[in-house]
């Protein structure tokens, strides 16, 4: 009783490539380039040749950024409804044509055709209906939006059509164009979707696909005519282009690796978990950025959960991708099967294997036992079927474990207690969290990671922001200086010392050195403190210590916000006076900042508790909710002008949405912030919630950037290059960054309180819970 | 020569009989069953497992020999149960078994009502085929418990060698686990030699848990087959009821040692479907289940279209209905 072979014919695909002579161009404008020098690409179960791609040249690139830039005012002007008919005719494309691109994917990347057929392509087409409707709404449920202009999209080879599905249907719904560069293992399946987008009648210049290696990528990351740049792929690779982007103004998202935590509870249903391990790290061999890699079992039921996960690792059947009864396929490539050989066998634990692979590019299913948290296999993505195990004891240290990671981009947890599965979701580190289940995606719902796992979410509305800015007039932020000392200064009163504020503490400066600040007029206003690298340390620190703020209620939040406002009013006069003779404003301009910033405490205070989440309308039978998560520890740069109204807009959306907050005050005037810490003493705001620094922007900013702590940096400092320093320090941890690029934004305005502060101050993660009994 | 012929044997020729053992109800208790995450597996089943050509005509002609030929039907006679027992001495047409390079090949049993007994047995002489009787107040047992009783007595004592009773499932949804076990001991004692085949009727049973719990009961009390359905409730056997029953005889057999037979009955009338249950039990339980000792299908239109598949098969034509012959 053996399953025998049960080949899937390639005929099609094959007839597909011979038609093309095994030769591809470029898709550019259109049409199709005359193939050039390259590379080949290989079947890498049957290790031969299925032809030869063209290395996009320098030339190349800047032809399809022009011809993208040339289409986009035009498709962008067409109107949503207009480009939803193209968005659905790619989709009902995808699905006519539904087995040539799952054979072709299946052929080119050596994944089953089970999971090309039944999970790939229709997952594509699912996101070009779901992102045609988007289109159709854009003009009503986001009229303040406009496109980003030009996105440069760079896909990997494991998910090939996929990705590049998750990339354009959300591009140029949106009205952006595109060009893209699908993985060089893997590139055929994104070139029949070139053919079909003039079928689907996709004006020309909207979508470009140029092929070639990293240096290709390299080019697009560069290129002074994009807008944006989306990148899935590692993370060694995100980090990079973090860096080549910093100051650029490109807007940025990352969907890079995982080292995702697989947490079974003694009261799970045993062999559904081990089945959902089949599922987790034997989907594409492992090869998924959100695999579950790393099972955390409870001690009790260790032994049993290994043993059944054993014996059911020998029914996995390992094969020609093209047999639609194997479950695991080839490897994508040669290169790749080295790296995994490599990291297991300089594995320790017990390795445990069912059998030899088959001859080629094959790599068995692997399971390591007795792993400890420390060991390099528990912390570095293999990319390879190959799952890690260690035991935990408490609901509370698998939290632990599960979050002992650099990664942070989904989770599995299996219960059949909801009070603990639900208890345990939101503490994970992760933008994506699977109950009693592993890898459901779908387009309604955002995809995307924490940590190093990368920014962004992918699907959903959330997934829109990616590909949209709001629709600002903005002008050129020239930086503002101090005023400068008089020749001979002018003193009056008793000297006040104005001090750093670090864990509900005031606290001198590490260094010693403070900054005499004059009016214009050149009235000594007081000292203000420089702080250094080592204030900013205690302030980060004391912004970790205070995780209570982030699980306090929206209602405690906002009635703090409402009486930080109070006291602030309380206060109205004297911080007026201070604004007029720190910023030489008038005392109507000056008392008006302050008003608004009482206005701009309540604001938020309103918002804190009605930031609601979402349940997302997934086809499958499953609640799945998109809830906005605090980001964590925030670093703010604090707008140079407006130095209480500029303090408050940034300082109090982060606190309404659960964060903390390290935020440098004004450099050039500083003195606000510092009478406002006490008005935070007086307003019942935890220790450690929000930390005031003064000193120099430039010298804090790499050193915030580079934390490994801190979980995003905001700058609106008027400092020149401060966004390309902290954009590139940032690449660190690949924190958050939202940076003015050197442009202005009128605080007093509706722009100092817009969407995008809650949208920045929060990350959407969405929690899979399936449901259903009988 | 696709496949040998596999004969019907009787659990007791090559297993030891489940003897079942006390009732432990710390293991039942701790029974869980994810009806989202089976219906998952379940549903990538026929995704995952694909037979062709000559491996598909051998499974086919495996799941034949599996097949419990049934007949429950009120106006059931002796002459239409002697048809069906013909029909399960020489289940496909001789000549596309020659062309496969069968010998001959018969259904595992014939599956029919107490009163049907005696000319079943006389019909199936010789051949080897046991009879089996469906038993203890079928479908909806709820006959007086000394008349079960009694009624599993008189089947073996007309020859039945199988005997299909039905749970009391009314000790499932009200919680009162030891009447079930207490029940299933008794109707396994009164079984004598004859093995029994415990119905859960899991259409009835109200969730999957349910199912896992009655299932451990029943082996546990001494059930040699568990069996999902009488053919009479609305839901029948499913994929995802299999797979609960199948991994609880997987948990019974990894505890005891003992292995305990699985049917699906009701609802299973395309060769598709019985080839996607065979790869269910295959992966989920070993090449060893899928012998008639330890796997039965409950079914009477199966046959017809597995011989439609193997004509198929065999001259690369499709076939119809009226090319073999009936029940």
């Amino acid at each position: 009783m053996e399953y025998g072979p049960a080949p899937e014919s390639d005929a099609e695909a094959q007839a597909w490539l011979d038609s093309h002579d095994r030769a591809f161009g470029l898709f550019i404008g259109g049409a199709m380039t005359t193939p050039g020098t390259g590379f080949a690409t290989r079947n890498p179960a049957r290790d031969v040749v299925l032809a030869t791609l063209t290395q996009a040249s320098a030339d190349d690139v800047d032809a399809a950024v022009a011809s993208a830039r040339k289409a986009q005012p035009g498709w962008a002007k067409m109107g949503g409804p207009a480009r939803a008919r193209v968005l659905y005719a790619l989709a009902r494309l995808v699905q006519k044509q539904s087995r040539m691109f799952a054979v072709l994917e299946s052929l080119d990347s050596g994944k089953p055709i089970r999971e090309s057929r039944d999970i790939d392509i229709p997952l594509v087409a699912r996101h070009f209906y779901y992102h045609a409707g988007m289109a159709q709404l854009q003009d009503s449920e986001l009229p303040d939006c406009d496109a980003l202009g030009v996105c440069g999209q760079i896909v990997p080879w494991n998910f090939p059509l996929l990705m590049l599905a998750w990339k354009i249907a959300p591009a140029i719904a949106m009205g952006n164009t595109v060009v893209l560069k699908p993985a060089e293992y893997t590139p055929l399946t994104a070139l029949y979707f070139a053919e079909m987008c003039g079928q689907a009648g996709v004006p020309p210049g909207v979508v470009n696909i140029i092929t070639g290696d990293g240096a290709v990528g390299e080019l697009i990351v560069d290129h002074p005519g994009i807008d944006k740049i989306a990148f899935t792929g590692s993370t060694a690779v995100g980090k990079r282009i973090r860096e080549r982007t910093a100051g650029s103004g490109k807007a940025l998202t990352l969907e890079l690796g995982g080292k995702s935590p697989y947490i079974v509870f003694d009261d799970a249903d045993i062999d559904s978990a081990v089945e959902g391990l089949v599922d987790a790290i034997w989907f594409n061999g492992g090869q998924v950025c959100c695999a579950g890699s790393r099972l955390l079992v409870q001690e009790s039921i260790a032994e049993d959960f290994h043993d059944r996960l054993r014996l059911r690792m020998g029914g996995l059947r390992l094969g020609d991708p093209l047999d639609k009864c194997i479950d695991i396929g080839a490897v994508v490539d040669p290169v790749q099967l080295r790296a995994i050989t490599e990291k297991v066998s300089a594995s320790g634990g017990e390795v445990f294997q069912t059998g030899p692979a088959p001859e080629g590019c094959f790599y068995p299913p692997t399971l390591i036992t007795g792993l400890t948290p420390a060991a390099p296999l528990m912390q570095e993505e293999i990319f390879g079927p190959v799952l890690v195990s260690t035991t935990f004891r408490t609901p509370a240290e698998a939290v632990q474990l599960a979050n002992n990671t650099r990664y942070g981009l989904a989770a599995s947890v299996w219960s059949e207690n909801i009070n603990l599965a639900l208890d345990i979701a939101p503490k994970l580190a992760a933008g994506i969290v699977w109950v009693n289940g592993t890898n459901m995606m779908d387009a309604a719902a955002g995809f995307g990671g924490v940590r190093e796992s990368g920014f962004g979410r992918e699907g959903g509305w959330e997934g829109l922001t990616a590909y949209t800015k709001p629709r600002t007039k903005t002008t050129a932020l020239p930086p503002i200086a101090a005023f400068e000392a008089p020749k001979t200064a002018q003193t009056s009163g008793l000297d006040r010392t104005a001090k750093l504020y670090i864990g509900g503490k005031q606290a001198r400066p590490d260094g010693g050195y403070s900054r005499a600040v004059w009016s214009k007029k050149g009235a000594l206003l007081g000292h203000a403190s420089l702080a250094n690298r080592k204030d900013l340390r205690n302030a980060v620190e004391a912004a970790q210590g205070a995780k209570a703020w982030s699980r306090s209620a929206g209602h405690l939040r906002a009635q703090i916000l409402y009486y930080i406002g109070e006291n602030l009013s309380a206060r109205a006069g004297e911080f007026a006076a201070r604004i007029a003779d720190l910023t030489n404003a008038s005392a109507k301009q000056a008392e008006a900042e302050v008003d608004t910033a009482i206005d701009r405490l309540f604001h938020w205070a309103a918002w804190a508790d009605k930031h609601d989440g979402a349940a997302k309308g997934v086809p499958q039978r499953v609640v799945a909710l998109a809830m906005n998560e605090p980001v964590g520890v925030i670093g703010q740069f604090a707008p140079d002008d407006a130095p209480l109204l500029g303090l408050v807009s940034v300082i109090a959306p982060a606190l309404a949405m659960g964060n903390r907050v390290v935020t440098v005050a004004s450099q050039p005037f500083p003195l606000a912030a510092t009478d406002f810490y006490q008005v935070l003493e007086t307003s019942d705001v935890p220790a450690g919630v929000v930390n005031i620094l003064t000193g120099d922007h430039r010298e804090l900013a790499p050193h915030m950037a580079g934390h490994m702590d801190v979980d995003a940096v905001w700058s609106f400092s008027s400092a020149a290059d401060l966004s390309q320093v902290i954009e590139r320090a940032s690449a660190s941890n690949l924190k958050r960054t939202w940076v003015n690029n050197g442009r202005s934004r009128n605080w007093a305005g509706s722009d100092g309180q817009s969407r995008a502060f809650l949208t920045q101050a929060c990350d959407v993660k969405t929690v899979w819970i399936p449901y259903g009994e009988g | 020569m696709i496949a040998t012929r596999t004969p019907t044997h009787l659990p007791q020729v090559t297993l030891a009989r489940n003897p079942g053992i006390p009732l432990d109800m710390e293991w039942v208790r701790s029974a869980q069953a994810n009806t989202s995450a089976i219906e998952r597996r379940a549903a990538t089943i026929p995704g995952r497992r694909s037979v062709k050509k000559d491996h598909q005509a051998a499974w086919l002609l495996r799941a034949v020999s599996c097949i419990d030929l049934t007949t429950l039907s009120g106006d059931d006679t002796p002459a239409r149960v002697r048809r069906l027992c013909a029909k399960a001495a020489q289940p496909v047409r001789a000549d596309l078994l020659d062309a496969l390079g069968m010998g001959p090949i018969t259904t595992g049993a014939v599956c029919v009502y107490h009163d049907m007994i005696a000319p079943a047995v006389e019909a199936l002489e010789g051949t080897g085929i046991p009879v089996a009787a469906v038993s203890t107040g079928f479908p909806a047992g709820l006959s007086p418990f000394h008349l079960r009783l009694a009624e599993i007595e008189e089947s073996v004592k007309a020859g039945a060698s199988e005997i299909d009773i039905v749970i009391s499932r009314r000790h499932v949804l009200t919680g009162n686990w030891q009447a079930l076990y207490d029940e299933m001991a008794a109707f396994r004692a009164a079984c004598g030699p004859a093995h029994v085949k415990a119905i859960l009727a899991t259409g009835e049973l109200g969730s999957l848990r349910n199912v896992a719990r009655a299932s451990l009961i029943c082996m546990m009390a001494g059930a040699d087959f568990i069996k999902t359905s009488t053919g009479k409730e609305s839901v029948n056997a499913t994929l995802p009821v299999s797979l609960v029953m199948i991994r609880a005889i997987r948990a019974y057999h990894t505890r005891t040692g003992y292995k305990v037979g699985y049917k699906p009955a009701g609802g299973i009338s395309k060769a598709k479907d019985a080839l996607t249950y065979l790869a269910l039990v295959k992966d989920e339980l070993g090449d060893r289940w899928l012998r008639p000792d330890l796997f039965r299908f409950g079914a009477s239109s199966l046959l017809n279209d597995i011989e439609r598949q193997l004509e198929h098969h065999v001259t690369g034509h499709y076939s119809a209905s009226y090319r073999h012959g009936m029940a």
